[in-house]
């Protein structure tokens, strides 16, 4: 067991499986007092603590009074074989928040504390059981909420993005190899790359690394979710809409309520992608004081939303107005116009982007399609795609493009190798961030690999 | 019994600087060597300075060495490379004559005060309670010292290869110095086995000059040293190298010896430098290259000796001569001695600390090839560190440390104790990270404030260089005020087929475009101009426009130092037990505990330390 780091020294729990989806719960326990803890209130054929580690057991936690909670199967990991690199359990029990809820706090009258978020993540860094870009894309697994955005993190950790990461930082070490064999070797009888090609080979670096930069706001939507403002005059059917995707959609998960004044939100699933659904109240101005607060949340609602779905009776028309009102707001695209009540009547077609009925539940398939089309934009991902969908990542990538680009400039202003040099390395150095390497004697190694050097 | 405050074994590049300093700052020094007269000697090419070499010599030239001096006295040739770069990586580079250049080394030696030569093998290093208290002969005297600097070369238990017959020795016709590898074996030291080579040599006169291409020196050549005055130099007479190539022909004759060569047979053990490789290397290794170039360099105003840079072998004797008679201008060559490889001991160098004094001994000190390292440069390098701090701790006074940021010599040492190495090291300019700011032109402006503290540069040398810093920055500010209308500057836009100027300019500006020099600028001003008496000074010139053409990227250097300091100055208890942080991981715990960094910033540059690591190190250190 691993007890260098003094404030590990105590044990934690927390629910290790999304709140209230799948078929089971896990809740994770970790630290000194986790099998011992545990035990006081677990009863199994036998005391946990007798446990081989890796072993899993059937049983049953109790409340205080002696009365069973639910049926558990506890798996044991000892001697600081776990994650953590600590003594952990890990409870599996029937997938009702509940039941989990109910559970962790008959934990937390032991000698249990509840974890801080990320805590087991940091943990088993600190125990020198991850590095760094594992112990984020973990987190992100653990974060994540979705279907994709799971397979987004395991993704990374099968080192998709790090294996991309890494070829473009040997691209990197390559350009920057011939750049320093003309500053170390001048007087060797090599080949010299020419500055074009060595743009070229920049150029060519820079447009990889934009094309990650741009799966950034993909990878955002798997992991984060995506908001979406419902809005439409009076009447447009927005509670019919609300109700089929509560009555229809299976997957919604949550209902946050709220006066009709404040902002109803919906979470809903579509494919995998979380949709957050805001039901805005009118954005027209009014003299009423709790209405004038309504419409000022509204107004913020819509322009801070991902996606604004805009919702029209077709039995009225399209609602011009509303919809200039709405582009002051937000961008055109990100805009989707919904024709509702197409049952009753023909909407204009060139002024819809998707035709629904409510009530009826036609063209709801389209409607999302359209919504997925929007959030995910343009790019198609597959599970061999690297995304990046860690603000750190994209941020080190973001540094490196500039880099990149000012080692170009350097070019255009026709200074020598030692000037493009200096920004070439901080690339490298930005990309190595990502994937924990750094090391300055890459380029030599290149260099005496590739070329015959020496007088 | 005799008795010296330090002892100097060798009287190489290292062992000069190391006892020369180490007298200057008034200790009693006694340089042992197996030849009296042997002060300075070049193994291996008769040259001095190259890129990032030449950065070395004047950094040690600062600090008030030797080096400098003595390639300017002995100079045959001299040229600065990458002359069409920027002025980081220019470098001086020297031809010397071989003998002249040790000559003036012996003299020097023995014209410095404090300073006893002692013409003597060292067979053992005698150490009490892991400090170092004396040094035995091979005749058996005792000499006592406070410390001991290890300067041996090629020399430590030296095996000399041609072909598959070997001879002991540490260069032709030298003896190998034999029993000092054991004493430190016995101390605790780990110890290593390197290989470097030399090429044959040609006499003068056998060689068709007429056809081969010349490549002179630079007009007017320019010296080292601070110290070299203007009107002395250059001291000998001037000389050109040739150029010539191998081809095919002499690539299949060498083949035909690759049987024969210790290299590929698995004689030699030692590991050679992959920058220096062999010829047979070089063919080996890169079989589709159809030629190699090969410098034909004079090794003496008056010696009949033709040094052949780049055929370095240890190939049979009989193979050289004949691949070498292949070879344009060589058709009747004379080999006047053939190439050979060297195998010799070294220490892996993470067990000397940032001053070379070694981890386990007290008082005891490595420097040069002895710490893996090859070349003159690097050796003077380390020499000049371990005497300054040899004497520093004899004298009780804090130990000298050159940082990353502040010098090519901190970043040798720096390298060498953080990532020790396996094969010869030398110094190339992509090594150091602040590339930029250390330039061969300030090395004054970096060091001197040192060669100064510890008596080796004289007070008014060092008054001059606090005054002409003042004339930079006064000359500096009036560059940014001081504008040039368009009817000044516009002749020489127009020369230049630029676009002329619309309004005036302020000289930093001008100077800052790419197609302008200082001088263009200088060529508009009126002779009793400010501006211009300021910077007619050279070296002013020199630093004035340097500053200001490269000011943006100097700046973004020094905030990159500034960002890293951060790390250099967590500072890790010495004491500081490795082993009992579990959540390091294995390789991070062992190199960690072998290289005992005293700071975050050392820690995080030793190979097979993760970033995870140092994480759980600065989490550690601040709990």
């Amino acid at each position: 067991m691993s007890q260098s780091l003094s404030q590990n020294e105590d044990t934690i729990v927390a629910l290790a499986t999304p709140n209230g989806v799948g078929a089971i719960s896990v809740i994770r326990v970790s630290g000194p007092s986790a099998i011992p803890s545990v035990d006081k209130v677990f009863s199994g054929k036998k005391k946990l603590i007798d446990c081989a580690s890796h072993t899993i057991h059937y049983g049953r936690i109790l409340e205080s009074g002696g009365e069973a909670i639910d049926d558990v199967l506890i798996s044991v990991f000892s001697d600081g074989r776990s994650f953590t690199g600590e003594d952990s359990i890990e409870i599996s029990t029937h997938g009702n928040p509940f039941i989990a809820q109910k559970i962790i706090s008959v934990l937390l009258l032991q000698e249990i504390r509840l974890a801080e978020p990320g805590e087991f993540t940091k943990r088993a860094y600190l125990n020198g059981k991850l590095d760094l870009a594992q112990a984020e894309a973990v987190a992100d697994v653990i974060n994540s909420r979705t279907e994709v955005s799971l397979r987004g993190a395991r993704n990374q950790l099968d080192g998709i993005l790090s294996k991309k990461i890494d070829s473009l930082r040997e691209q990197l070490i390559h350009t920057s190899s011939l750049i320093e064999l003309e500053l170390d070797f001048a007087e060797e009888d090599i080949h010299f790359m020419s500055l074009q090609e060595i743009v070229r080979n920049i150029d060519e670096i820079i447009e990889e690394i934009e094309a990650l930069l741009k799966t950034f706001s993909f990878g955002k939507v798997i992991r984060d979710g995506v908001n979406v403002a419902l809005v439409g005059p009076p009447n447009a059917g927005k509670s019919s809409l609300l109700n089929y995707f509560l009555k229809e959609a299976r997957a919604i998960v949550s209902e946050v309520p709220g006066t009709t004044r404040d902002i109803i939100r919906e979470d809903l699933f579509i494919d995998g992608i979380m949709f957050r659904l805001f039901d805005t109240a009118g954005i027209r101005a009014t003299e009423d004081a709790v209405e004038k607060e309504g419409v000022l949340r509204s107004r913020n609602a819509l322009k801070e939303a991902d996606i604004v779905l805009f919702l029209n009776d077709t039995t009225v028309g399209f609602s011009e107005h509303l919809y200039s009102e709405i582009l002051e707001l937000n961008q055109s695209d990100r805009i989707v116009r919904v024709a509702n009540k197409v049952d009753i009547t023909r909407p204009e077609p060139d002024k819809y982007d998707v035709q629904i009925s409510a009530k009826t539940g036609v063209g709801m398939q389209s409607l999302f399609e359209k919504l997925k089309a929007v959030a995910l934009g343009s790019s198609t991902y597959t599970e061999r795609t690297a995304i990046v969908s860690n603000i750190r990542h994209y941020d080190s990538l973001n540094k490196a493009n500039e880099h990149l680009k000012s080692a170009k400039e350097s070019i255009n202003k026709r200074l020598t190798g030692e000037f493009i040099s200096v920004d070439l390395r901080n690339a490298e150095n930005d990309l190595g961030e990502i994937v924990g390497k750094i090391t300055s004697d890459d380029i030599l190694n290149n260099i005496f690999s590739k070329f015959c050097i020496g007088k | 019994m005799r008795s010296f405050d330090l002892i100097v074994v060798g009287g190489g590049h290292a062992g000069i600087e190391a006892a020369v300093s180490a007298a200057k700052m008034g200790c009693s020094v006694g340089l042992v060597s197996m030849d009296k007269n042997g002060m300075g000697r070049m193994s291996c090419n008769p040259a001095i300075g190259g890129s990032a070499k030449g950065h070395l010599v004047h950094e040690v030239d600062a600090l008030g060495g030797a080096m400098g001096l003595i390639a300017d006295q002995s100079g045959i040739q001299f040229r600065t490379l990458n002359k069409s770069k920027g002025p980081a990586v220019w470098a001086g580079r020297s031809q010397n004559d071989r003998e002249i250049y040790s000559e003036i080394a012996s003299s020097m030696v023995a014209g410095t005060q404090n300073l006893s030569i002692i013409e003597e093998m060292i067979i053992d290093a005698i150490e009490e309670g892991k400090k170092i208290v004396g040094v035995r002969t091979a005749h058996g005297e005792e000499i006592k010292c406070k410390a001991l600097v290890v300067c041996s070369g090629t020399f430590l238990n030296g095996l000399m290869h041609t072909g598959m017959s070997s001879t002991k020795g540490g260069r032709f016709g030298e003896k190998p110095s034999v029993g000092l590898t054991d004493s430190f074996v016995k101390m605790g030291f780990e110890a290593g086995r390197l290989k470097t080579g030399t090429p044959p040599r040609l006499h003068k006169n056998s060689i068709n000059w007429q056809i081969l291409d010349e490549q002179p020196g630079d007009v007017p050549p320019l010296p080292f040293s601070l110290r070299t005055p203007k009107d002395k130099f250059p001291y000998q007479p001037q000389l050109s190298c040739h150029i010539t190539y191998t081809d095919q022909t002499v690539h299949k004759i060498l083949e035909k010896g690759f049987g024969d060569s210790p290299l590929f047979t698995g004689k030699i053990q030692g590991v050679g430098p992959r920058y220096c490789p062999s010829i047979e290397d070089k063919i080996n290794r890169f079989a589709d290259k159809e030629r190699h170039q090969l410098f034909l360099e004079p090794e003496g105003l008056n010696s009949e000796l033709i040094y052949i840079n780049g055929f370095s072998t240890s190939l049979p004797v009989e193979i050289q001569f004949e691949a070498l008679k292949k070879i344009k201008g060589l058709e009747e060559v004379v080999m006047v001695r053939p190439g050979y490889a060297v195998e010799y001991d070294y220490f892996p160098p993470h067990q000397v600390d940032l001053t070379l004094e070694t981890k386990l001994i007290q008082g005891l000190y490595f420097a040069g090839q002895i710490n893996g390292t090859s070349g003159y440069e690097e050796a003077a390098g380390q020499g000049i560190i371990a005497g300054i701090n040899a004497a520093l701790k004899i004298q009780g006074r804090p130990e000298f440390v050159l940082t990353r940021s502040e010098a090519y010599i901190g970043v040798l040492i720096d390298d060498l104790v953080d990532k020790s190495t396996n094969e010869p090291y030398r110094m190339f300019t992509s090594r150091a990270e602040h590339r930029l700011v250390l330039r061969q032109d300030n090395s004054d402006q970096r060091l001197m404030k040192y060669g100064y503290e510890f008596g080796l540069i004289p007070k008014e040398m060092f008054d001059e260089l606090k005054q002409r810093e003042l004339v930079i920055s006064k000359a500096k500010d009036i560059a940014e005020k001081k504008r040039i209308v368009p009817n000044d500057i516009n002749p020489i836009l127009e020369r230049k087929e630029l676009a002329i100027a619309d309004n005036a300019d302020t000289i930093t500006k001008l100077v800052r475009r790419p197609e302008l020099e200082l001088k263009d600028i200088l060529s508009v001003l009126p002779e009793d101009d400010e501006f211009k008496l300021l910077i007619s000074d050279d070296k002013v010139y020199e630093q004035v426009e340097i500053n200001i053409k490269y000011e943006g990227y100097i700046q973004r250097q020094q905030e990159l130092i500034q960002k890293m300091e951060k790390y250099e100055k967590i500072n890790i208890p010495l004491n500081f037990d490795y082993l009992k942080i579990k959540t390091i991981s294995t390789e991070g715990r062992e190199k960690l505990g072998k290289v005992k960094p005293r700071t975050i910033g050392q820690a995080s540059r030793i190979s097979g330390v993760t970033p995870s690591d140092i994480s759980v190190l600065l989490v550690y250190l601040k709990s």
